[in-house]
């Protein structure tokens, strides 16, 4: 295999392997299809971005003196359906999932090539049908879409915006199908279950959920259409129909849709502090199996999102019940990766400061999760700014830095190029702050009894919205800064060996940035994951 | 308004809020014990393992990928255990707020896009403010014109969905004379952050003095009579007992005998579908032949009607068919009926102990 | 003439692991598929629990006979598909093959047919839910208000399910052409396998749908 000593010379990488558009977007090499991804959902994450700066703006002051409500009914619903359905559904999975799957397990490609470059472009049409939505008078229903608003009263495109999220979910699917065929089947000779990486375990467990959750909001979309355009009264109490039903169809989806959200960044994370501490996980079979657990018992608890829905009280306890089990596994992963930690060789690098953020800001995230399991407290908190605050936690504090630790720790792999270390710690020190300025205030808003999706409020809760609307100022800066580094380091940055980082797992024993074809021969693993060589073995702390 | 409160608690104005606000201290401590732990041990654990050269690896710590088993035992029961407690105690205030006492006063609220609509028993109706006594239980009754909404009294501490086509309840006891905020609190459309009111707490007197200023509108069991005649009610559900209808006399709260088997609790919900879905269910017996009234009436007679239907016992004048007295719609005791399946046991009287009455119009 | 080798992917490492990767991603596309009908299942069970007689007065406007000739129709295109499958793996003639195929298309467009026919009855009588719904003939004493909740589900499930019918009669055309051509050999005949999984489930479907839809209560608001 190669090295970095040897010079690169006539070989080609997955990046030089054809030049020209169509080379791009006709490939099957899941490491294109993975950079096709990248640029399509960074995108569509300054998009969404651009909607938070609006909801951000109009809410520094009580009253709306910025844009009309409509308009700000507008920017809250694209803010989550963009962020939801193009960003952080696909991020992970279809960015790192795709383009480090095949080699962590020893393969060539994922199971179906074709049918991943198939999912990308799905992606697209969804990604066309939704921005058309944008331009020709948006969307007001919420990303939640509530009958009957969104079926009878919204005036909006409800239609086509229907249409470009049920397109979406068909590259979910895929995607995950993908994945669950490819772990199956295209280990390496040796490659058990128990010797995989974390991420791929995340990975799997994500594509359970989406083979299992995505067809049914996809039913429910299409129920909402027929309601919208024939009025079968589904929906509709006066024919009969009830609205509530809506409301189980479609989170029995979304809520196992948030643990598609957050698995991936836990294997991310599992991966970083494994490297950064040169030790195997702590616990590497209980967060393996945790992460199965996440997704099976993510499908039971969709009820507590109805807990003050006129849902039955007997159902809400059962509801409560499961939530805060499906809580306990995200604990283990927590306190198996601090011990991780203990006596380790710590590095405090750019994915690592990601990283360490991700654990603290999940913590608090997953914790006031269990407030909104509490039955007697949810009623307090739900549908105000507490709930946005919590999501905000795991979705951005956790998903998203995940993300940027995952982007940042495979970027020499992906690319062959390094990034400034000392600006992307700045970064992630201006991001984790921005993040948290904006976002705990918010807690206390809501717990003071402000609404969601308000778009004016009573004077006594400005203090708290200017924080957070200055917190988000700030909180932007830190994203702009890492697009303009890793822009800068393809041309710039110092190229990189196959393994700048000492990590383990077969990815980093191919190039950086791979052939076409990852391995020359496939290889075959005799040892147990995670395992650190080192020439001097030293007792630690 | 009256803001001398921390600016990290709203106000606490019902028999609710204590305890909301007694739980949310426990999570709060539980949330800040476990992350002011985690954050304290990976800062800690970064600074006191930084790595010091190059080659060292750590010694691992443990042999076979299993951990350590007692210690994952340990921290996943400790937090199992810590967060049943939590479910308990939310769950015993959930339940509590699921059960309006029996002799809570009733008020009937429609939200619609954009304003909440309050109707008093005596017949004084609001708009957008909600006017109630102190230390007394209060429920209401709420159903939406529209879209969903949500009513929602943060200084309270509860909220409920209010539905269209159905029914909710939500009931507190206000502890403190003041004036609150009331949100709606499900997202309706344009105006959604402009459907928000007040909710004024007054000493007994002053609500007396207040409901009895309200203006001259009639009870609304009086109006619910009236609407039972001019829309015909009366002709098949009437004191003639023609066959064609179920009596209507102590059927509320009663348990009604459906035809093709099974029973229906007559509560509210119950008689508002049988004003507008009729066909539903067919109390057993009869022919499925009453029209739908949806569309004749709105949501606000629906309820007076219903009121008017809970009142209606063996003494009233629609059981005995006299001459209907304009009376101030004292309910009668409906678990005194003979009629149409045994009274629930334990059927809350509808009666509201009244306030002295001023002489009626 | 004679069946190429088998056409092995450059990142499989053998045909075994090509043909169980295949196997294994239609079952779990299958698997979505039973989520994707299964939300509709789910709106239909509690409409239907919550208002049988309506239900039952709309089922009862379905002409059973059609339904039945459509339940057999698809039971023997499944019998035909089979028999392809069977063919390609015991390496009989590509002819023998391709008539399997072309007998399981022309039972799969009878189907559509028969679908196409009492749609446009359902149509002419009114009982499309939309502008023009008004179904005639309805039970004195049922709810006419929930009619739309049943003819909608009606339409919503037979539609999706006649769209899965009219892309697996499209995967039939390839394969036709493709054996047409000597494709399919015992060594290789992977997508007739697979396109044979997918045409059992579609079939299956209808078999939950046909006594769902059709069979509630033949004789009901008849007397």
């Amino acid at each position: 295999m190669l090295t970095a000593t040897q010079a690169p010379a006539k070989k080609e990488s997955y990046l030089t392997d054809g030049y020209g558009l169509k080379s791009w977007l006709l490939t099957s090499d899941h490491k294109r299809i993975a950079i096709l991804y990248l640029i399509s959902i960074t995108f569509f994450f300054f998009i969404g971005g651009l909607f938070a700066a609006m909801i951000r703006l109009e809410l520094a002051t009580p009253a709306g003196d910025l844009l009309e409500s409509d308009t700000y009914n507008k920017m809250f619903t694209m803010h989550g359906v963009v962020m939801i359905f193009f960003f952080l559904i696909p991020s992970i999975p279809a960015t790192l999932g795709n383009f480090l799957i095949p080699p962590m397990i020893g393969a060539k490609d994922l199971a179906f090539p074709k049918i991943n470059l198939l999912s990308w472009y799905i992606y697209v049409v969804g990604g066309i049908f939704t921005l058309y939505v944008m331009v020709t008078g948006g969307l007001d229903t919420g990303w939640t879409f509530y009958t009957p608003f969104s079926t009878t009263y919204s005036n909006t495109k409800v239609m086509a915006a229907a249409v470009g999220i049920f397109i979406a979910g068909f590259s979910s699917i895929l995607t995950g199908l993908n994945f669950i065929v490819t772990i199956h089947r295209m280990r390496a000779p040796g490659l058990s279950w128990f010797r995989l990486p974390l991420f791929v375990w995340a990975n799997y467990a994500t594509a359970m959920i989406q083979i299992l959750g995505t067809p049914v909001v996809a039913v429910t979309i299409v129920l909402v259409a027929m309601e919208r355009g024939l009025h079968i009264g589904i929906f509709d109490p006066a024919l009969g129909g009830d609205p509530v039903l809506f409301q189980h169809l479609f989170w029995f989806y979304s809520h196992p849709a948030v643990y598609i959200m957050i698995l991936p960044s836990m294997g991310v994370i599992s991966e970083i502090i494994s490297t950064f501490t040169r030790r195997r996980p702590f616990g590497y079979t209980f967060i393996a199996f945790s992460s199965v657990a996440i997704a099976v018992f993510g499908f039971l608890v969709w009820g507590h999102h109805l807990f003050v829905s006129s849902q039955s009280v007997y159902a809400g306890m059962v509801f409560s019940v499961l939530s805060y089990i499906v809580a306990i596994p995200s604990a283990i992963k927590v306190f198996n990766w601090t011990s991780t930690m203990y006596k380790g060789s710590v590095v405090l690098s750019t994915p690592m400061l990601y990283a360490i953020g991700f654990i603290g800001l999940f913590t608090i995230g997953g914790l006031t999760g269990l407030f909104l399991a509490c039955l007697g407290m949810d009623v307090h908190l739900t549908d105000t700014y507490f709930v946005v605050a919590h999501f905000h936690y795991v979705m951005v504090g956790g998903a998203i830095m995940g993300y940027l630790s995952g982007l940042h720790f495979w970027w020499p792999k992906m690319t062959g190029r390094m990034y400034p270390a000392l600006w992307s710690k700045v970064a992630a020190v201006i991001v984790f702050l921005g993040f948290n300025l904006t976002f705990f205030p918010q807690f206390i808003l809501g717990f003071l009894g402000m609404p969601r999706r308000y778009h004016v409020y009573p004077p006594e809760f400005q203090v708290y919205n200017v924080l957070s609307s200055a917190g988000a100022s700030i909180l932007g800066l830190g994203y702009l800064i890492p697009f303009v580094y890793l822009m800068w380091s393809l041309k710039y940055g110092k190229p990189a060996g196959p393994n700048p980082w000492g990590a383990t797992g077969l990815e980093w024993q191919i190039p950086s940035p791979p052939p076409t074809e990852n391995f020359e021969v496939t290889p075959v693993v005799t040892g147990e994951a995670y395992e650190y060589h080192a020439q001097e073995v030293v007792e630690v702390g | 308004m009256d803001w001398k409160y921390l600016p990290i608690f709203p106000q606490s104005a019902s028999n609710f809020s204590p305890h909301v606000d007694a739980l949310y201290a426990y999570l709060v401590t539980v949330s800040a014990f476990f992350s002011i732990l985690v954050a304290v041990l990976i800062v800690v654990f970064a600074v006191k393992y930084r790595r010091k050269s190059e080659s060292e690896v750590p010694v691992p710590l443990n042999e076979h990928g299993i951990g350590n088993m007692m210690l994952e035992i340990t921290w996943s029961v400790i937090p199992l255990l810590l967060s049943l407690v939590m479910f308990g105690w939310g769950a015993l205030i959930f339940f509590d707020e699921s059960k309006p006492p029996a002799d809570a006063m009733d008020v009937w609220v429609v939200g619609k896009q954009w304003m909440w609509k309050v109707q008093h028993l005596e017949g004084v109706r609001e708009i957008n403010e909600l006017h109630v006594p102190v230390n007394r239980n209060i429920r209401l009754t709420l159903t939406s014109e529209d879209v969903i909404h949500d009513f929602y009294v943060p200084a309270f501490r509860t909220k409920t969905d209010v539905v269209p086509g159905r029914y909710t309840t939500e009931w507190f006891r206000p502890t403190k004379v003041g004036a609150y905020h009331l949100f709606c609190a499900e997202y309706c459309g344009t105006k959604h952050s402009g459907m928000i009111g007040t909710v004024y707490v007054m000493n007994p007197n002053d609500y007396d003095a207040w409901l009895s200023n309200g203006g001259t509108e009639a009870s609304m069991t009086d109006e619910g009579e009236a609407l039972f005649q001019q829309l015909g009610c009366v002709n098949c559900h009437g004191p003639q007992n023609n066959g064609r209808a179920p009596s209507l006399v102590g059927l509320y709260n009663s348990r009604v005998e459906l035809k093709g088997g099974g029973t229906a609790y007559a509560d509210t919900s119950y008689i508002r579908e049988s004003i507008v879905h009729p066909l539903a269910q067919i109390v057993n017996g009869y022919e499925p032949i009453m029209p739908t009234f949806q569309g004749l009436v709105t949501e606000e007679q629906i309820q007076q009607l219903v009121e008017y239907i809970k009142s209606i016992g063996p003494k009233s004048p629609a059981a005995t068919g006299h001459a209907p007295a304009i009376e101030n719609g004292l309910a009668q005791n409906p678990a005194m009926s003979g009629v149409a399946g045994e009274p629930a046991p334990g059927a809350p009287k509808s009666a509201a102990p009244k306030a002295p009455q001023k002489a009626q119009q | 003439m004679a069946s190429h080798a088998t056409a092995l992917r450059h990142h499989f490492e053998n045909p075994d692991q090509q043909q169980e990767a295949s196997s294994l991603g239609m079952w779990v596309f299958l698997l979505t598929e039973i989520m994707f009908f299964g939300g509709m299942f789910m709106a239909y069970l509690a409409y239907r629990q919550a208002y049988p007689e309506s239900f039952a007065a709309g089922s009862a406007k379905l002409n059973v006979t059609l339904g039945m000739a459509n339940t057999l129709v698809l039971i023997g295109s499944s019998l035909t598909m089979a028999l392809a499958v069977r063919s390609a793996a015991a390496g009989k003639s590509n002819k023998v093959i391709v008539v399997f195929l072309i007998l399981t298309l022309f039972l799969g467009s009878v189907f559509l047919g028969i679908k196409a026919k009492e749609y446009h009855d359902k149509w002419i009588h009114h009982e499309v839910p939309g502008a023009n719904f008004h179904p005639d003939e309805w039970p004195k004493g049922v709810d006419m208000s929930h009619a739309s909740l049943y003819f909608g589900l009606y339409f919503g499930m037979t539609g999706l399910h006649a769209t899965h019918m009219v892309v697996g009669v499209g995967l039939l055309l390839f394969l036709i052409i493709k054996a047409g051509r000597g494709a399919y050999s015992p060594a290789w005949h992977t997508p007739v396998e697979m396109v044979g999984l997918y045409w059992h489930f579609v079939d299956i479907v209808w078999i939950f749908l046909f006594p769902l839809l059709y069979l509630i209560d033949p004789n009901f608001g008849r007397q």
